[in-house]
């Protein structure tokens, strides 16, 4: 009898820790995860110290230096169409691409979970109603959505935000609903409701704390398909407009390139396959540490 | 079964509906007059209001429209500016060259994705889980567009051994399947191919090896199945999601081949989009998505109907 | 009409002076008046005909001012269910709850000042925790709803796992996949007084844990309800455990009530078929008491088409064919002991009354 007693008023073994604390322990102990991070620091870093380690001006061109190869004195990865130096290039370059690639994905994650949440937590015909109109978004392919509505706005930086943003609200609005409806009929939520909270403060007690973290992830994992999507744009011409340093439309504009420079050609291509899959091994990387569960 | 059937297709109607809302409502998210998006610049005054009567702009945006759909129903898409031709006309050239490359890439992704998958999902957390693993992500995350300058800088401007653009010997404007044009689908369904290769692994893994996870299997193992055997039972259980995700992927091809199709000058309906852009050519760009977007919920409404069919489960809800 | 006798109501020990108290000593803390509950069931988008599932189909009963009523029957009975609409999460289609002579909901008792009086104990300890918050968080929540200050709510929440048997130093910033399934039930247990509620209503509270740790909740429980002169309604399958906790005993089946009255009244003579049949198919410690054929014969009841007249008629021993027509009301059988059943009316014109 005294083991039982002992038994139910034993101490628990570990020291106690959060959820999220766990989480960052156990991914930091993925080795991919944390490659893929630290490539996605470096890239981040580069793009935001750019003035200052970049070696030349992106914008000032040389018509004699065109279109040098890797390794030429004084262009170390070579010179663009226009005789700009393309380390300069791809430096500056992952400003706009990671801009325009990760702003709609924050947007959308605002804007997405704030409606999957509501529409998940009132259920009923309001959400229906939503879902159903969000199932209309995605009636479309993703690709042709952002073309469509790019298209229709014209080209530039915002619209082409914009047209990202809309292309993912309703993915993350999906998986916001589907995650606080199975949170919001969990025991713990009906005992807050018994205990005379209301919709509001259940919702911020109970309810974002347990849905927040699995809309993240898959918000993390957009980014890698918006990065791709957005450089996409500017490679049709449709996002960002030249002389500005992007990526994707350094792809295109290079293209004439591909019979006298072809490494030249395809490095902005590598900073964009980079970029994206380091963002797919660490959102992979951390569904893994999130969904350990005891 | 059949009333699910129609219980679908009662379903798709408010969404179908809902997609011809948007489509409508692209011209004129578009900046400016919708009058100018539809007409030649050079139009005359008379010829200006004329239009702005016949399309009804005057007339409040409901109105317009009930009057664009019911067009639409009757197969009237408008004219391309670019050309004066019926825009319906261009699509149906184009939709064709956009299916062949779609259906190929999708066959091509499909049959490297599911080995690729089976593999991986057989012999978990082996080293050969691991290298197909790492194909699949690499197919999700490599820019499609990027990979096929890569593939055309090797293939082409390198060996010469493919052409790096184009449909056909003499830019002819559509694909025939004789051995002339083979050589210049094979790029670009390469390229196509890989996102939905990416795909179709990731989710053909997860599938075996969640299968191969469950009781039952293991009860069938135990029961002295051949390792064959198991394997049909893989195979027969994992087909339906499969194939659902192998029609979902076709779909998206379908709408987004508009890159892969710039970069190879494919003369399919991503190609007529990018001129449509560019030359502010709204009703052939309204048109074409049109289009493309039924394709894709027709698509969706049979790759549901056919995943029921084969899967006796969700038949009872 | 009160279920309560007066010479039962002087066994009931004796409550503590309540500061919260209206109603008296003689009015019942919990009193259900025809309550009803459907849920409806489209079967398609061109749904030829709904089907409803009967859950709660019409009960009454009461419970007394610190007393444990327990609520045993099957899955599908409508226990929780019932459970669920006296604590106001699902809303009755009918009926009324008097919670120590108020309605609730009413002017006289608004759902906010019944939330703080009565409260729930779910079954599943893991799910019914936040995973999020610590277990003083936990347990401090609804208070602090309530108006309490941060301080006074944890200083309460440690208080309470002290009482509980959890020492706070030790278990107060812990999360609850780091205590054990007896240890989570306790925090559960632990929430529900955080309030200082009057009624606790425990659902299938013990049915998840192991035998051992479900003796010490049990013994926990009857120690808190002691101490704070609480009032329990018990629901579970496990007859033993009902007859260990209960003073008053109801059987539900298919939404109804079979069977109410004192605890040994029903356990030691049952008058309601059912009732015997759940006791009968208890397997006794004694070799000699071997259960030689199954108490019920038929298929579980499906509470979408309930059998017509007695609920129970299909699967009875003893059943007639007044039985499948004529739904009988509970009849008093002597000492505060009513059962749905013919047989337990003389009047009612049951073949084998006549017999007998």
């Amino acid at each position: 009898m005294a083991a039982i007693a002992d038994a139910l008023t034993r101490v628990p073994v570990k020291a106690s820790r959060g959820y999220w604390t766990g989480v960052v322990a156990r991914l930091a102990r993925d080795p991919t995860a944390m490659v893929a991070l630290t490539i996605i620091l470096v890239i981040v870093a580069a793009a935001i110290l750019a003035p200052l380690i970049a070696p030349a001006d992106p914008y000032k061109g040389s018509m004699i230096r065109r279109l040098r190869p890797i390794g030429f004195p004084g262009y170390p990865l070579g010179s663009d169409e226009l005789g700009r130096d393309m380390l300069t290039r791809l430096i500056y370059g992952g400003r706009l691409s990671l801009f325009i690639g990760v702003a709609p994905v924050i947007c959308a994650f605002v804007i997405g979970s704030s409606v999957g949440i509501f529409a998940g937590y009132l259920g009923g015909r309001i959400n229906t109603l939503l879902m159903r109109i969000i199932d209309v978004f995605f009636a479309f392919p993703s690709v042709l959505l952002a073309i469509a509505l790019s298209g229709a706005l014209g080209a530039g930086i915002f619209n082409s935000i914009v047209s990202l943003t809309i292309v993912f609200v309703p993915q993350i609005a999906r998986v916001a609903e589907s995650v606080t409806t199975q949170i919001r009929s969990r025991d713990y939520v009906e005992a807050a409701r018994i205990s005379g909270a209301g919709p509001v403060t259940i919702v911020r007690v109970h309810v974002l704390g347990n849905v927040l973290g699995p809309i993240f992830v898959y918000a993390t994992g957009l980014i890698s398909v918006s990065m791709i999507l957005a450089s996409g744009l500017s490679f049709l011409g449709l996002g960002v407009k030249p002389p500005d340093p992007e990526w994707g439309l350094m792809l295109n504009t290079l293209r004439t390139a591909i019979y006298t420079q072809p490494l030249v050609a395809a490095l902005p291509g590598v900073m964009i396959f980079l970029t994206s899959i380091s963002f797919n091994l660490f959102s992979d990387g951390l569904r893994s540490a999130m969904e350990v569960k005891q | 079964m059949p009333l699910y059937i129609l219980r679908r297709v009662l379903y798709v109607l408010p969404v179908a509906i809902g997609v011809s809302i948007i489509c409508f409502l692209l011209v004129h998210l578009a900046p400016g007059d919708p009058l100018t998006a539809v007409m030649p610049i050079d139009a005359t005054a008379e010829q200006q209001a004329e239009m702005r009567r016949a399309y009804g702009f005057d007339q409040p945006l409901p109105i317009q429209y009930g009057i664009w759909l019911w067009k639409v129903l009757h197969g009237d898409l408008g004219n391309s500016i670019a050309t004066g031709r019926p825009v319906l006309a261009e699509v149906r050239r184009a939709v064709g060259n956009t299916l062949i490359l779609a259906s190929v890439a999708t066959v091509i992704g499909f049959t490297f994705g599911t080995f690729f998958g089976f593999v991986a999902g057989y012999f978990r957390n082996s080293p050969l889980d691991k290298a197909a693993s790492a194909l699949s992500v690499f197919g999700v995350s490599v820019p499609h567009y990027w990979l096929g300058i890569v593939l055309v800088i090797i293939f082409s401007a390198q060996l010469g051994w493919l052409p790096p653009t184009g449909a056909g010997p003499d830019g002819s404007g559509n694909w025939r399947p004789d051995l002339e044009h083979l050589r210049y689908i094979i790029l670009p369904a390469i390229t196509m191919s890989v996102i939905p290769m990416g795909i179709i692994a990731r989710t053909v893994r997860a599938l075996v090896a969640e299968i191969l996870a469950q009781e039952f299997v293991q009860a069938l193992r135990a029961k002295g199945l051949s390792e064959w055997g198991v394997f049909k039972h893989v195979v027969t259980n994992a087909a339906p999601t499969a194939l659902a995700v192998m029609g979902l992927q076709l779909g998206y091809l379908l709408g987004g081949s508009i890159l892969i199709e710039t970069v190879f000058a494919w003369p399919g309906t991503g190609f007529l989009l990018n001129a449509a852009i560019f030359q502010r050519d709204l009703p052939l760009l309204q048109g074409t998505i049109l289009v493309l977007a039924m394709f894709f919920v027709m698509l969706n409404l049979v790759v549901d109907v056919f995943q029921t069919a084969l899967d006796p489960r969700i038949q009872r809800s | 009409m009160s279920m309560i006798r007066e010479s039962d109501r002087s066994r009931i020990p004796k409550l503590a002076a309540d500061p919260q108290d209206r109603g008296g000593p003689g009015t019942p803390l919990l009193s259900v008046g025809g309550l009803i509950k459907h849920f409806g069931r489209t079967t398609g988008l061109l749904s030829q005909g709904r089907s409803v599932v009967r859950a709660v189909d019409g009960i009454d009963f009461e419970v007394a001012k610190g007393e444990t009523l327990g609520i045993v029957g099957e899955s599908g009975c409508g226990k929780s269910t019932t459970a669920r609409l006296i604590m106001q999460i699902i809303v009755p289609d009918a009926g009324d709850i008097l919670f120590d002579g108020e309605e609730v909901g009413s002017h006289a008792l608004s759902l906010g000042e019944f939330r703080q009086q009565a409260q729930m104990v779910f079954q599943d300890s893991y799910s019914s925790l936040n995973p999020r918050l610590t277990v003083e968080d936990t347990i401090a929540f609804g208070p602090r709803v309530h108006g309490l200050s941060r301080r006074t709510a944890i200083a309460r929440a440690h208080d309470l796992l002290h009482r509980v048997g959890l020492e706070p130093s030790r278990f107060a910033g812990c999360y609850p996949h780091e205590i054990s399934g007896g240890q989570r039930q306790r925090v559960n247990i632990a929430r529900s007084l955080a309030l200082e509620p009057r009624l606790l209503i425990l659902d299938e509270a013990v049915s998840a844990l192991d035998k051992s740790v479900e003796a010490q909740v049990l013994n926990l429980l009857l120690d808190l309800k002691e101490e704070f002169g609480l009032t329990f309604i018990f629901i579970s399958h496990d007859l033993n455990v009902v007859r260990f906790m209960s003073d008053r005993v109801m059987v539900m089946y298919l939404g109804k009530v079979a069977e109410v009255g004192p605890a040994e009244s029903i356990l030691a003579l049952p008058r309601h078929p059912y009732t015997q049949a759940l006791l009968a198919s208890m397997p006794s410690m004694d070799p000699d008491n071997r259960t030689q054929e199954a108490p019920v014969s038929g298929d579980p009841p499906n509470p979408i088409n309930p059998p017509s007249g007695c609920r129970f008629h299909p699967r009875c021993k003893v059943v007639a064919t007044l039985c499948a027509h004529s739904e009988p009301a509970p009849h008093d059988v002597g000492a505060g002991h009513l059962a749905a059943c013919h047989l337990a009316n003389p009047e009612s014109g049951h073949p084998r009354l006549a017999a007998a």
